[in-house]
């Protein structure tokens, strides 16, 4: 336990201790509510939809949560890269518990993140449906945070420098982003679009957030949390499985 | 003291194609100032991978303190300490805060890890600088930093992995200063790598000597000489590994570890 905590601990000093990652990571969703709720708003109401803004933040709070994941496995790669991550590898403590304190510590991150965005949006003038929903958004949330973390730790594991990173990120999260309905609904996109948003996970997480936040679902809260379940599961195996094969 | 504290037996490391550690075999005895030189790419950090169960070896056996490294890597691991070719330092946080991460990997009591840190921090001269973020440490100062963290948990062994590079001639004084030291009084046996012949010839008991994989001569400085008929380390060394620069090929992960040679132009 005492390890766990203490490789936790080190990821929430780093974090806290970096202001301009802070204000980065949560920059950049703002300026998505900012241009998209506001830039789109008019057109959305005048289709007859109602108030973007309500609709566009699940979308954008499940971005955030996912950008930070990617930033968080930059992190893993930069230890894997530049040291730290063998001092903790040939410390005498399983493989298991070094990839639990620092993906707790990069979930917590996330959270945060996350929650921070959602403040945010409350004071830019977004009303949940419910507020006791809210708290089954919360856990939507910590259940992504663990997924998302879990697959940055296995994808860390894996890639060998920072282009390859990148290109993941530009070929793995860009289009699973986009095909999530974060920023569009779902209902009557064209048939191809259609499939592949049925096919991404991340559609269900967002659909999960838009029901217990703004009372709107697409494939229905118990196909959502199904869905979490089963990627947060499939994750963290991925993570155990390449992690616990690194060799430095 | 007759069991080898340090043991490899025919240890071959391959990676794919090309066999970066050849059928090795050596012994260091405990308290033993071991030095491990050979040119870039010899097989030098791989073995040390394997010997810290960073890296598994094809085959062969290798024994840590009676422990089998493969097996129990846990025992393995808690004898000895590190310091690595690259700074494994968390930057971000203080020299005491990665004191505190490095006690609490290496489970040493709570009631114990403030004295333990004050005292080793002191002996490589940084308490006062203690709360300083890592990231505004000279590179002599994240040195001793590591050596004190190596040292946090009472390791039979210490390995260095070219602790000296980069470092000025000060630093690197001061540095095989406390080595010396603790070899010495707490009977440590230290295991090292360098590129540096003056510091094994000065420093190390015995020396073995690793070219392209396989070792090729094992002995004091005075042996290695004797045995080359040459008059120094520098002269035993050139002898026995030839004067061809090498081309060094990365294999790791991580691109800075495991390194094999091709054999590259002539010196003219």
């Amino acid at each position: 336990m005492d390890v766990i905590y203490i490789l936790w601990l080190r990821q929430m000093k780093r974090y806290v201790r970096s202001r301009s990652r802070v204000l980065g990571a949560i920059g950049q969703p703002i300026l998505f509510l900012l241009a998209l709720g506001y830039g789109l708003g008019s057109v959305y109401k005048r289709a007859g939809q109602g108030n973007f803004l309500q609709f566009l933040v699940p979308g954008i709070i499940v971005q955030t949560i996912l950008f930070s994941g990617v930033f968080w496995g930059i992190q893993i790669l930069f230890d894997k890269r530049f040291g730290f991550l063998k001092e903790m590898l040939v410390a005498p403590v399983s493989r298991l518990r070094v990839l639990l304190g620092n993906a707790l510590g990069g979930a917590t991150i996330s959270f945060f993140q996350g929650i921070f965005v959602l403040v945010i949006s409350v004071a830019l003038g977004f009303r949940p449906y419910n507020w006791a929903y809210l708290l089954v958004s919360l856990l939507v949330m910590i259940a992504l945070c663990l997924a998302l973390t879990s697959f940055g730790a296995g994808l860390a594991s894996i890639v060998e420098d920072f282009q390859g990173f990148q290109g993941i990120n530009n070929f793995i999260i860009f289009p699973l982003y986009f095909l999530s309905g974060a920023l569009y609904p779902l209902t009557n996109v064209p048939t191809f679009l259609r499939i592949l948003s049925e096919a991404n996970p991340l559609s269900y997480c967002v659909d999960a957030m838009r029901y217990t936040m703004i009372h709107q679902t697409h494939f229905g809260l118990l196909k959502d949390l199904i869905v979490l379940f089963i990627t947060v599961v499939v994750c963290m195996a991925f993570a155990v499985n390449r992690f616990n094969r690194i060799q430095a | 003291m007759s069991e080898p504290i340090i043991a490899a037996e025919d240890v071959v490391k391959r990676f794919g194609e090309i066999t970066a550690v050849d059928s090795i075999s050596f012994e260091v005895k405990a308290g033993e100032i071991f030095a491990f030189l050979g040119p870039n790419g010899a097989g030098k950090s791989t073995t040390i991978s394997m010997l810290t169960t960073m890296l598994r070896p094809t085959s062969g056996k290798l024994m840590l303190n009676g422990h089998d490294v493969t097996k129990e890597q846990d025992s393995a691991r808690k004898s000895f300490g590190i310091v690595f070719q690259d700074p494994a330092l968390e930057e971000e946080l203080t020299a005491y805060e990665n004191m505190v991460i490095h006690a609490v990997l290496y489970h040493i009591p709570k009631a114990e890890r403030a004295g333990r840190i004050e005292e080793l921090l002191k002996l490589v001269d940084l308490w006062e600088r203690r709360d300083s973020y890592v990231k505004t440490y000279s590179g002599g100062m994240r040195r001793r930093l590591e050596v004190a963290r190596g040292l946090m948990h009472h390791p039979k062994i210490l390995f260095l992995d070219e602790p000296t590079l980069g470092l000025d001639t000060q630093t690197r004084n001061l540095l095989w200063d406390y080595v010396e030291r603790l070899s010495r009084r707490e009977g440590m046996t230290i295991f090292f790598t360098t590129h540096y012949l003056d510091e094994a010839e000065a420093v190390a008991d015995r020396i073995a000597i690793i070219d392209h994989g396989k070792i090729v001569a094992t002995g004091s400085s005075v042996q290695l000489a004797k045995q080359t008929k040459t008059e120094t380390l520098e002269g035993a060394y050139l002898e026995l590994t030839g004067k061809e620069v090498r081309d060094e090929t990365s294999l790791s992960n991580d691109g800075l570890n495991v390194r094999t040679a091709r054999r590259n132009e002539r010196l003219r």
